[in-house]
């Protein structure tokens, strides 16, 4: 069996393009050759800044032959029509075969599809996949009118056997296939031939190209964790920038330099985005005082002097850019020291969002926000305050202006250069966290007051202008917002009725905006068409966006706690229940009702209960009447419906004070408890006794049932 | 090609020349206008458009306004030289075109890293992107190389392949200064050695103030506004020329306004009075312009127009 080599040279791919590049190919080539009815064993892809490679191996020779059967006709139809079936099949009546049908006889043309060699399908599948491949963005060059992502040079297609390798007959506009690569550009252009992938891979790594991006990526760590090592220093882990370093070179030097003295001051976050947004260098620290003291930069090949003189030219564009930093630095700091009035200022100006005003007018809200958050999560009022109103501040400094993602960092070092309390810095730092499903949740409760009152004004200020997610646009982040809201709640505990206090945000903002005089536009932008529509229905209102954005939370909640391994129909069953806006109880709840119907106690009992519930829903369908009179134990003719009686109250007794205390899993473990009794009480009785009394009082049994679970979750919406 | 490190900045540029020449461009003069980057020439905005051939390399001083800075920041100026090179179609062998004009200013690949690094380049006021790289060496960019798929909102075809030089940058890291105004201008044994600072400090300086200061805003404006006026109406008027009878569609002319206006608008800029909001339709209105120019050019000869055009039903 052949093995297939493939690879599409071509000039510089971005490096953030050749992941999925490299995925495309394989799976578009090996699709389409199976499709083609090729069978293969093995398919791996690689690349190179300068290259996609693809080897299959054991690829057949052949695909099958194949025979085709179409129906045609019936053998009595009218001359015309077999005349057009004899054209569209290419074959004359006599080949044609009558076959009994249905409906009597019908011609059948066999078709004979013969096998087609590997080469030829190769050919027509790769130049399917090159014409419409999927990159990100893709241009043309020269006169023609190919598309690839920068030009496309060359296409090495081999088919190789034992008996000798085989170029791929393929043209792509003007581009021919062929057994010939290039080396690295600088320090083996040479073109060469090969005859299969060991060849291929063995000359290329002679050639100074390290083809696999995964052994580029291993090297360059290993390199730069050992020279850093060397001199007691550690490299600190960066994958995406790993990554993205293996896709600029073919052959990866690494080379580790220091940072000018003057450079050493500016704190570690601001050295190690400068280092790596501008230059792609790897930060370097001191273990013992946690401060970056050397770069690693990763060239492209080995030179005549050890990189003496590349590494002297990155040195020299470093300086020039810390110099930026740290005019920055010194700019921002003096502001800060001043007590950041020009930051306030400036805020004033920038907006935040056309219908929700300025920066500075959002500030003003968080603030106010944070101050009553405050008491619920055990933070004092004031310092929250003082912290919302600096939160945001460095969003005006010259640093974050120069590197967004420093936002909050650099807020906290100007806040601790202020002389503001630890808590407020800190919550400068934290209070945009957390910023997805992984990222650290703060804890401390002056940052947890301002985190939770930006996404909260964040949420309600869009909910209250309509501009919520839908589908795969959510430009504003406001997913994530939720989901931070809701981490924060579950991850320190928290017991808010989020309903209420949304509610209250609501009717603030629009009492707010309603009384700002000065601002008529901030006004109409937000609530005069609501306003209108509802009659100055204030409170009406309020409410009903608040429930909109309850059950946002609920959806992300959903998500979330899907992702935590419980079923979403168990959350389904706790969101039922009262003061599902609790989200702390909401999840106590379902954690300890997912955790219950793991046993089989539990999942049984969710089959008794339902089983219940479906005889007592159709009996008072049928009577219209609600079985809740309470069964009377005098007509229990049967020891298991007297057992069950018993199992009741004690399961009741239990249940009631474990709800009280909100301990759930004791009351789902009593409620568990009633599944024995259950069973055997419907393995033993007839509900639908003849004798109506009797009857009636199973019912009002099944009505306890009924009650008694479902004080602890609405079991009716558990799947099975 | 001449041996061993260039010494001055005009070595540099000399050998660019040379280079280019030797590779077939032709050896374009700055344009007389003030533009913002070398991709204004109208060698490189107008006939990137349409379909004959082009080759032509040039140096095109350029300013930027708001990058004034007295002229003590070691490497930013309010006018400053670029290298141009605008190939159509884009030849297939561009890269190691590309690569011979560094080998031609001295840079020896033995000792240096040079890498392309993704780099889309866009003009917004230009209605113009392209796809390409930045070109570093060692860590240090010393070029953009792009190949043109848009100009004027033009489908380009061919494709041009664009190269652009920062000339200072470049030759200070040739050259290892660390000041653009200690380097070299001419030979530095010459008997009148000239430092770049000795050429442009003053310039810089007086410039710098004018920028940010004392450039009249209200008569900007009105600049601005009677370019953007005269380029609609240059090109508004009818193809054919009642003078001498002969097709004459006035794109040249139009387009020098569509620069002015353009400069003017960055002069405003730098003086602060154009607020986020603005800025963007000010924009705007200098790509309507380039757009409408775009649109006259590819109705001439030099923009493909053979004659058979549907305009001839005018």
């Amino acid at each position: 069996m052949p093995d297939l080599l493939i690879e599409l040279f071509s000039e510089e791919i971005p490096a953030r393009m050749q992941a999925g590049a490299r995925e495309a190919l394989r799976q578009r080539v090996t699709d389409g050759l199976v499709e083609a009815g090729l069978t293969y064993g093995h398919a791996r892809a690689w690349s190179t800044p300068r290259r996609l490679v693809l080897a299959i191996e054991g690829l057949s020779a052949r695909s099958p032959d194949l025979k085709e059967e179409r129906k045609g006709p019936r053998v009595d139809a009218p001359e015309k029509a077999l005349e057009g079936f004899l054209r569209s099949t290419g074959l004359t009546k006599d080949q044609l075969e009558a076959r009994d049908d249905k409906k009597g006889q019908v011609w059948i043309a066999v078709i004979d599809k013969p096998g087609r060699d590997a080469a030829e399908i190769v050919a027509e599948v790769l130049e399917g996949v090159i014409r419409s491949f999927p990159w990100p963005k893709s241009m043309r060059w020269g006169a023609g009118s190919l598309r690839w992502v920068r030009p496309l040079q060359s296409i090495l297609c081999l088919l190789t056997t034992e008996a000798g390798a085989e170029v791929v007959p393929l043209d792509i506009d003007g581009i021919r296939a062929g057994d010939t690569t290039r080396g690295h550009r600088f320090m083996a252009p040479e073109p060469f031939r090969v005859t299969g992938f060991e060849d291929y891979a063995v000359r290329l790594k002679r050639a100074r190209v390290m083809l696999d991006q995964d052994e580029r990526a291993e090297q360059i760590w290993h390199d730069a964790t050992n020279a850093a090592f060397a001199q007691g220093l550690e490299v600190v882990e960066d994958k995406g920038l790993l990554t993205e370093v293996a896709g600029l070179v073919e052959w990866p030097v690494v080379l580790m330099g220091a940072i000018g003295e003057a450079f050493l001051d500016l704190p570690p976050e601001v050295l190690q985005t400068s280092m790596k947004e501008h230059q792609k260098f790897f930060s370097v620290k001191d273990p013992k005082t946690g401060r970056i003291v050397r770069f690693v930069t990763v060239a492209n090949r080995e030179t005549a002097d050890n990189g003496e003189t590349i590494l002297k030219g990155n040195g020299k564009v470093l300086s020039a850019r810390l110099s930026d930093a740290a005019f920055f630095w010194g700019n921002d700091l003096a502001v800060a020291k001043a007590g950041m009035e020009d930051w306030r200022d400036a805020l004033t100006h920038v907006t935040f969002q056309s219908a929700l005003g300025s920066q500075a007018d959002r500030i003003a809200r968080i603030a106010a926000l944070a101050r009553e958050i405050a008491p619920m999560v055990g933070a004092d009022p004031d310092l929250a305050e003082q912290a919302a109103k600096v939160a945001k501040l460095d969003l005006a400094s010259q640093m974050v202006y120069e590197f967004p993602e420093l936002q909050g960092l650099m807020g906290r070092y100007y806040a601790a250069a202020a002389g503001l309390p630890a808590e407020v810095a800190e919550a400068c730092a934290l209070h945009y966290k957390p910023l997805g499903p992984s990222d650290e949740v703060p804890t401390a409760p002056v940052s947890v007051a301002v985190a939770l009152a930006d996404k909260l004004d964040t949420l309600t200020g869009f909910w209250a202008i309509d501009e919520t997610p839908t589908g795969s646009k959510d430009p504003f982040a406001l997913r994530r917002a939720a989901l931070g809201v809701i981490r924060l709640v579950l991850v320190n505990g928290l017991r808010v009725a989020l309903n209420t206090s949304v509610t209250a945000i609501f009717q603030a903002r629009m009492i707010m905006e309603a009384t700002d005089q000065e601002r008529p536009e901030f006004q109409s932008a937000l609530f005069a068409a609501l306003l209108n529509k509802n009659k100055g229905d204030f409170l009406g209102l309020a409410q009903a966006k608040s429930a909109d954005l309850l059950s946002f939370f609920h959806d992300r909640l959903k998500v979330h706690l899907r992702a935590e391994g419980i079923r979403h129909d168990v959350i389904d069953a706790c969101l039922a229940m009262p003061c599902n806006d609790d989200l702390t109880l909401l999840v106590n709840r379902a954690q300890s009702l997912n955790a219950v119907l793991t046993t089989e106690d539990g999942e049984n009992l969710v089959q008794g209960f339902k089983r219940a519930n479906n005889i007592l829903t159709q009996a008072e369908e049928k009577d219209r009447v609600e079985y809740s009179f309470g069964a009377d134990r005098k007509f229990a003719d049967d020891p298991a419906e007297a057992a069950l009686f018993d199992a009741l109250d004690a399961a009741e007794a239990a249940i009631g004070p474990a709800m009280e205390a909100e301990d759930f899993a004791k009351a789902m473990a009593a409620m568990a408890a009633l599944r024995a009794p259950i069973d055997a009480f419907f393995e033993a009785v007839q509900v639908n006794s003849d004798n109506e009394i009797i009857r009636r009082n199973r019912l009002n049994l099944l009505h306890r049932i009924r009650a008694t679970c479902g004080s602890v979750a609405d079991l009716t919406r558990i799947d099975g | 090609m001449s041996d061993g490190k260039p010494r001055s900045f005009q070595e540099i540029i000399l050998r660019l020349q040379t280079y280019w020449a030797s590779k077939g461009c032709a050896i374009l003069q700055p344009y007389d206008m003030e533009v913002g980057a070398g991709t204004f020439h109208p060698a490189t905005t107008l006939r990137s458009l349409g379909t004959r051939p082009w080759a032509a390399a040039y140096v095109q001083p350029s300013r930027r306004p708001t990058d004034g800075r007295y002229g003590e920041n070691p490497n930013r100026m309010q006018h400053y030289y670029q290298y141009q090179v605008l190939i159509k179609p884009s030849p297939p062998d561009l890269q190691e075109l590309y690569l011979g004009s560094l080998a031609a200013i001295g840079i020896d690949f033995d000792y240096h890293d040079i890498r392309f690094v993704e780099d889309d380049w866009e003009s917004p006021t230009l209605g113009a992107w392209g796809l390409g790289w930045e070109v570093w060496c060692d860590g240090m960019e010393v070029s953009q190389f792009t190949y043109f798929q848009q100009v004027g909102g033009h489908d380009c075809h061919p494709v041009s392949g664009e190269l652009t030089y920062g000339l200072e940058r470049l030759a200070m890291y040739v050259l290892g200064i660390d000041h653009v105004m200690d380097m070299p201008f001419n030979d530095p044994d010459a008997p009148i050695a000239l430092k770049y600072g000795d050429v442009f400090r003053q310039t810089e300086e007086e410039y710098s103030r004018w920028n940010f200061d004392v450039a009249d805003t209200d008569k900007l404006l009105q600049f601005f506004e009677a370019a953007e006026a005269e380029c609609a109406r240059i090109l508004d008027q009818p193809a054919e020329d009642p003078r001498s009878g002969k097709r004459i569609v006035m794109v040249h002319p139009a387009y020098d306004q569509c620069i002015k206006a353009s400069h003017f608008f960055n002069l405003l800029d730098a003086r602060g009075v154009i607020s986020v909001t603005e800025r963007q339709a000010y924009i705007g209105r200098v790509r309507a312009l380039a757009k409408r120019c775009a649109d006259a050019f590819v109705e001439t000869k030099a923009g493909g127009w053979t004659g058979n055009a549907p305009e001839a039903a005018n």
